[in-house]
């Protein structure tokens, strides 16, 4: 098994940088996946994250300017580690104004991920090194089937999320108030965060966000436009998934399976991030 | 005397106020009441008069003289401020030493009791050209306490001036200077005594491995960056589908981790800063492994008799 990669150009690195930062507020510990063409951060267990799942894509040509890898074996050319999400970015943040980067699987007197950073510091004339041993666990094969890709739900409803920023501002003030919220949206482009306790009930709506082009033969079709689908779930989930997202996404699609999961999918430049959020039993 | 540091700090509080109302400051002691009035003669005819009590004390006398400390190294404050930025804020120790290619290393410290709680390690490797003077030789290396480091540290950058480093061997006190025409000042620190330096070694067959030759293996890290051939890609895994067992094997023709069957300290306080007394006392010696450094040191050389002490344990101040 080997693994070795370098980012060179500053723009790469930053964006790295940013999504190890979402990542790190997504989940505590996380699977990296490495593969041939593509760089994996997954979340799937349901236990542990209370049934929340997270897929997190990017291509590896596009950040790295060497990258080779070796997997477990031929027929399995993938590498599945776990790791501390925050150490990541963590020994990411000392790359700000790096020359190089590079990232090894190592062994030192444990696995390691290996982050060594080339600094040009201006107060100094020679480069700066700075290495960073992340612990890792190589999880066995055995274990991989339960980190492969979910399968996108046949979902009722589709709709573009408005400013993830504003509903941030909103559901950070409703946390206040419940530990329920009702995600409901509809095919005319309104979606509704609610809340309700004995005392208060208190919406907000959003209008106007229009609605992904559907396939002809989904289910959706059928659907009177105004009708509502909804979902229950756990209002700091929803919290946690709002508050890693830093940047304005390029795309940002929220599927809801009635009363049984809220499906993100957010495209951010170049990287994918699905996360999957169930309903409350 | 001795007075609690607050007190006198939160006169001086807003530094910017200071600078522009105050005229002239008088430090004085009152013998009758026992203060130390601090009056501050501001602008307008504004005086502000402060009066701290104090206790009377011993007079103390540290026992350290940097003269007597084989090695050196002297670096702008900012040179050490700005490699000690890339370590958590929570790790309480760092190691300070010399290694391949005459690189100034700083490397957090984790205990080994630590060691099932895998945690992240941090090293920063500083060129020799960055620094104004370098008398140590590659392989040594001190562990003292990264906080009051980083606080030496600030105050050296604050004023701009060089901190020099005078150290020995682990166990004995490291030594920051900071001096100018106007302050000379000397903060000592206690470093952790060394334990059996080349059980980590994953390298070799046997725990004990005193040449640094086959050292190179365990210090990747060192090497010139552009020119990093080295991988440890020594994760071997098992391969076929469904097999039992836990969830990550290391392959069994890696030697296992030598556990060193020595008995660590019990859990007393570090003595991280050195105080002065009259007394000598017995500091608890707490014992570590040099990981990284290679065995650069015989292993006959870890001292089973504890340093002549220089201060004792401080007491529970607030």
């Amino acid at each position: 098994m080997k693994f070795r990669a370098k980012i060179v150009d500053l723009a790469c690195l930053n964006h790295f940088t940013r999504v190890s930062n979402m990542i790190a507020k997504l989940a505590k510990t996380c699977t990296l996946r490495i593969s041939p063409e593509k760089l994996n951060f997954i979340l799937s267990d349901k236990l542990a994250s209370g049934g929340v799942s997270m897929w997190c894509e990017l291509e590896q040509e596009n950040i790295f300017s060497e990258f080779q890898m070796e997997g477990v074996s031929a027929e399995n050319n993938a590498i599945y580690l776990e790791l501390t999400s925050e150490n990541l970015s963590r020994a990411l943040k000392t790359a700000q104004n790096a020359r190089a980067l590079k990232i090894k699987l190592t062994n030192k007197q444990f696995p390691c991920l290996t982050v060594s950073v080339e600094l040009q510091l201006s107060s100094s004339s020679s480069s700066r090194i700075v290495t960073h041993d992340i612990p890792i666990k190589v999880i066995p094969r055995r274990l991989w089937k339960d980190l492969q890709e979910p399968s996108v739900p046949n979902s009722d409803v589709s709709i573009y999320l408005p400013a993830l920023k504003t509903m941030k501002s909103v559901v950070e003030k409703m946390k206040n108030i419940s530990n329920q919220l009702v995600i409901e949206a509809n095919l005319n482009g309104e979606l509704n965060l609610k809340i309700e306790t004995e005392l208060v009930c208190v919406t907000t709506h959003f209008k106007d966000l229009g609605n992904p082009l559907l396939p002809s033969e989904s289910v959706s079709q059928s659907r009177h436009p105004e009708d509502m689908a909804e979902v229950h779930i756990d209002i700091r989930k929803l919290l946690q998934f709002l508050a890693g997202q830093q940047v304005t996404p390029t795309k940002a699609v929220c599927n809801i399976v009635s009363n049984r999961t809220v499906h993100f999918d957010l495209l951010l430049e170049d990287v994918s991030l699905q996360y999957f959020i169930p309903a409350l039993s | 005397m001795s007075y609690p540091a607050q007190s006198f700090l939160s006169v001086f509080r807003s530094l910017a106020m200071v600078e522009k109302t105050v005229e002239k400051c008088c430090i004085s002691l009152s013998s009758s009441n026992s203060h130390l009035v601090v009056q501050l003669h501001c602008k307008y005819g504004v005086k502000k008069t402060h009066n701290l009590s104090f206790q009377d004390c011993e007079s103390l006398q540290a026992v350290f003289n940097p003269a007597l400390c084989p090695h050196l190294l002297r670096a702008p404050a900012r040179v050490l401020a700005d490699a000690v930025l890339s370590f958590p804020p929570a790790l309480t120790e760092v190691t300070l030493g010399i290694g391949h290619g005459r690189r100034v290393i700083l490397r957090s410290y984790q205990e080994e009791a630590d060691s099932t709680n895998k945690v992240m390690v941090t090293e920063t490797s500083i060129g020799e050209e960055d620094f104004l003077q370098l008398h140590a030789p590659e392989g040594t290396a001190v562990t003292f306490c990264l906080k009051e480091f980083r606080g030496l540290l600030s105050f050296a950058e604050s004023a701009n001036l060089p901190l020099t480093v005078h150290f020995d061997v682990p166990g004995r006190p490291v030594i920051f200077t900071i001096e100018d025409s106007l302050l000379d000042s000397h903060f000592v620190l206690a470093t952790l005594l060394e334990q059996n330096p080349c059980s980590q070694d994953l390298c070799s067959p046997s725990p004990r491995q005193p040449m640094p030759q086959k050292q190179a293996h365990s210090i990747p890290h060192l090497d010139d960056f552009t020119n990093d051939d080295i991988d440890c890609y020594m994760i071997a895994m098992e391969t076929t589908v469904g097999s039992e067992g836990s969830r990550a094997q290391p392959s069994t023709s890696l030697p296992p981790v030598s556990q060193p069957s020595h008995d660590l300290a019990p859990a007393s306080e570090e003595e991280e800063e050195a105080e002065p007394s009259t007394v000598p006392g017995t500091p608890p010696p707490k014992k570590f492994r040099s990981l990284f450094f290679g065995s650069i040191l015989d292993p006959v050389h870890s001292t089973q008799d504890p340093s002549p002490v220089l201060a004792e344990d401080s007491d529970g101040e607030g």
